[in-house]
């Protein structure tokens, strides 16, 4: 009874020791996410000033300038990306929960978007860079818009499809029986359900190319000058942020940080906006 | 009711009868014709989404073949010798994969020894530890940090955590290995800050909160049933996890495991800011070296020449099956947990 008490004792030691290195790494963890956080706004708040937001970037060794260029290329850039790549993805995760839901094609679709859903994004920047630029010659904003709207459709079809899963085919069925044809059923039954996990699909989207670097730093490229010139390099946040922070120059340092702050406050939004928005849609 | 002529009255019916015929008519036929275009507009609407379905598929198809004609050159002109040479010169148009490759690799492998223990813990600490009002926002927490851009790691390593490593803990690294055998060749070097190693940690912290998000997804769908069982026969809290619920969700884990392997092996940002894109290799995780990312991201821009073009292709050629083979052995595992948990 003794034995079996101290051995329980043992045993209740090491949980214990097992549980406290599982507080300490939750600890060690969240501190240094928290610290990078704080750092970022740290670093960033102090350039940040309306002059960030009417200056373009100033040339090297300068002092002032602001990003504008940077802001407005980023913003032109993820709103193509986005128009571009959220139609196809809507439809294709329509096709994948609708009309082919039990399809083999969907499974393989499916299985392949997954992957590329977490493929490397700088491998994008190389598929467009060799279908669009070295066709056309020069770097534009038409192909980083490309590329965003290729890491895009993986995202926008994973929700659609999912969301799109969840309406109650009683929903759809009611519809057909009043005489709606298939694709009036899917308009405007469906996605009138689905709406809210559909946007919020978007959104997510939006937050995660509204901060990639690498597929813009060969499609995209950057421009030191304002340019809504499509067809032109165009500059963006991501790849200001790139050559500024391994710059010598202590102006364009700062700069990189503010406008690290700036997508970082920018993504947080977003993605806090989708989940508010996902979570109210479940409800209702 | 006053009187109509039996002629009339014929004549009267006869045109009633011919409307109310005509006019079912007309309705039958307008409606013939609204389901035909309704019927039309279905065969369309569901062919754009099939041709756009098929789309995922071409893009995935198309990138393979970018990226293949794009490398066919250096292939050509280096044949196998392109995985294993460790020269990258583009003086004398000499390339070889062979420091990116191994850099890439390790970087990542090292990445995942730090970050999937502790990422395990953060999942333990989020279902079993957590105090119950805590719970959601630190989870809503690591959810949100595993969406911020990597560009942010990869500033923040390089200006807070590489000189942070240079100042403290590669001396420290040094000091206290620097005279045991094998060890002492892993942390030889100058401490300069940026190298492998802090490369390495980036992109374990980069990782983490991906990982722990997973991995507590995946904690949660042990039964509470299981557990309590566990616990009702004696068992203390860490028995119950290391024997219920990481055996009940392995294959979930290693999935989710492997998906975080997927990002970092691809991870450009992060990385590039604090590798010192070397390309040489080294034993010690202390010197600046480069992975597969991080060279396409420095030097394709500034490539000059087709042949050094074609073989920073190629290289995002070899990144892409590496990452596609981890990303689809990810699914499968993940795809077989699903399908446990549906029957």
């Amino acid at each position: 009874m003794a034995k079996d008490l101290r051995k329980y004792g043992g045993r209740r030691r090491t949980s214990t020791f097992v549980l406290g290195l599982c507080w300490l790494a939750s600890g060690i963890g969240i501190a240094v996410l928290f610290i990078i956080l704080l750092t970022l706004v740290y670093r960033g708040v102090g350039s940040l000033s309306t002059l960030v937001l009417t200056q373009d970037v100033p040339p090297p060794g300068a002092t002032g300038g602001g990003l504008r260029n940077a802001i407005v290329g980023s913003l032109i850039l993820t709103f193509l990306g986005t128009a571009i790549g959220t139609p196809i993805g809507i439809l294709a995760g329509t096709y994948m929960a609708e009309y082919g839901r039990h399809a083999r094609m969907t499974h393989v679709v499916r299985f392949i978007n997954d992957i590329l859903l977490s493929a490397p994004s700088i491998v994008m920047g190389l598929f467009v860079y060799g279908i669009m630029v070295r066709p056309m010659g020069h770097f534009s904003a038409y192909a980083g818009a490309a590329s965003l709207a290729v890491l895009v459709i993986p995202i926008v079809v994973r929700t659609t499809e999912n969301m799109l899963l969840l309406v109650p085919d009683q929903l759809r069925e009611a519809a057909s029986a009043i005489g709606m044809p298939r694709s009036l059923v899917i308009r405007h039954v469906a996605y009138k359900a689905a709406m809210a996990g559909m946007i919020t699909g978007v959104l997510l989207a939006v937050a995660r190319i509204s901060g990639e670097t690498a597929p813009l730093l060969f499609t995209a490229l950057n421009n030191q000058f304002f340019s809504t010139d499509l067809n032109a390099p165009m500059s963006s946040l991501p790849a200001v942020i790139f050559q500024f922070a391994l710059s010598p120059y202590e102006r364009w340092q700062d700069l990189a940080w503010t406008g690290a702050l700036l997508i970082t406050a920018a993504v947080l939004t977003l993605s806090i906006l989708a989940r508010w928005l996902g979570s109210s849609g479940v409800k209702s | 009711m006053s009187y109509v002529p039996e002629t009339d009255r014929r004549r009267v019916e006869t045109l009633v009868d011919m409307t109310i015929h005509d006019a079912t008519g007309i309705a039958a036929r307008s409606r013939a014709r609204v389901l035909k275009r309704l019927g039309r507009g279905d065969a369309v609407f569901r062919a754009i989404t099939k041709a756009s379905a098929i789309g995922v598929l071409i893009v995935l198809g198309a990138i393979f073949v970018s990226l293949i004609m794009g490398s066919a050159l250096a292939f050509q002109t280096f044949g196998f010798d392109f995985f294993v040479t460790e020269s990258w010169n583009p003086v004398t148009e000499n390339f070889g994969a062979r420091a990116p490759i191994v850099g890439t690799l390790v970087t990542s492998f090292i990445a995942m020894l730090i970050a999937v223990p502790i990422g395990l813990g953060i999942a333990i600490f989020l279902t079993e530890l957590c105090p119950p009002i805590l719970r959601r926002p630190i989870g809503i927490a690591i959810e949100l940090l595993a969406g911020v851009p990597s560009i942010i790691y990869g500033i923040w390593g390089l200006f807070v955590f590489a000189p942070f490593m240079q100042e403290y803990v590669q001396p420290a690294l040094i000091g206290a290995f620097g005279n045991v055998p094998v060890l002492s060749s892993l942390f030889a070097g100058p401490p300069y800050g940026i190298g492998v190693l802090t490369a390495s940690l980036i992109l374990a912290i980069m990782v983490l909160p991906f990982i722990s998000a997973i991995s507590r997804d995946v904690f949660e769908t042990v039964p509470v049933l299981l557990k309590e069982s566990a616990f009702g026969i004696g068992c203390t809290t860490w028995e119950v996890i290391r024997s219920v619920v990481i055996p009940y969700t392995s294959v979930g884990l290693l999935g989710g495991v492997m998906l975080g392997l997927g990002r970092a092996l691809g991870e450009t940002m992060a990385v590039t800011f604090v590798i010192g894109n070397a390309h040489r290799l080294s034993t010690s995780l202390l010197a600046p070296g480069t992975t597969i990312s991080a060279t396409i991201a420095n030097e394709f821009t500034e490539a000059t020449g087709d042949l050094y073009t074609s073989s920073l292709i190629a290289l995002g050629l070899i990144l892409f099956i590496i990452t596609f083979i981890v990303l689809a052995l990810a699914r499968l595992l993940l795809m077989r947990l699903e399908k446990s948990a549906g029957s």
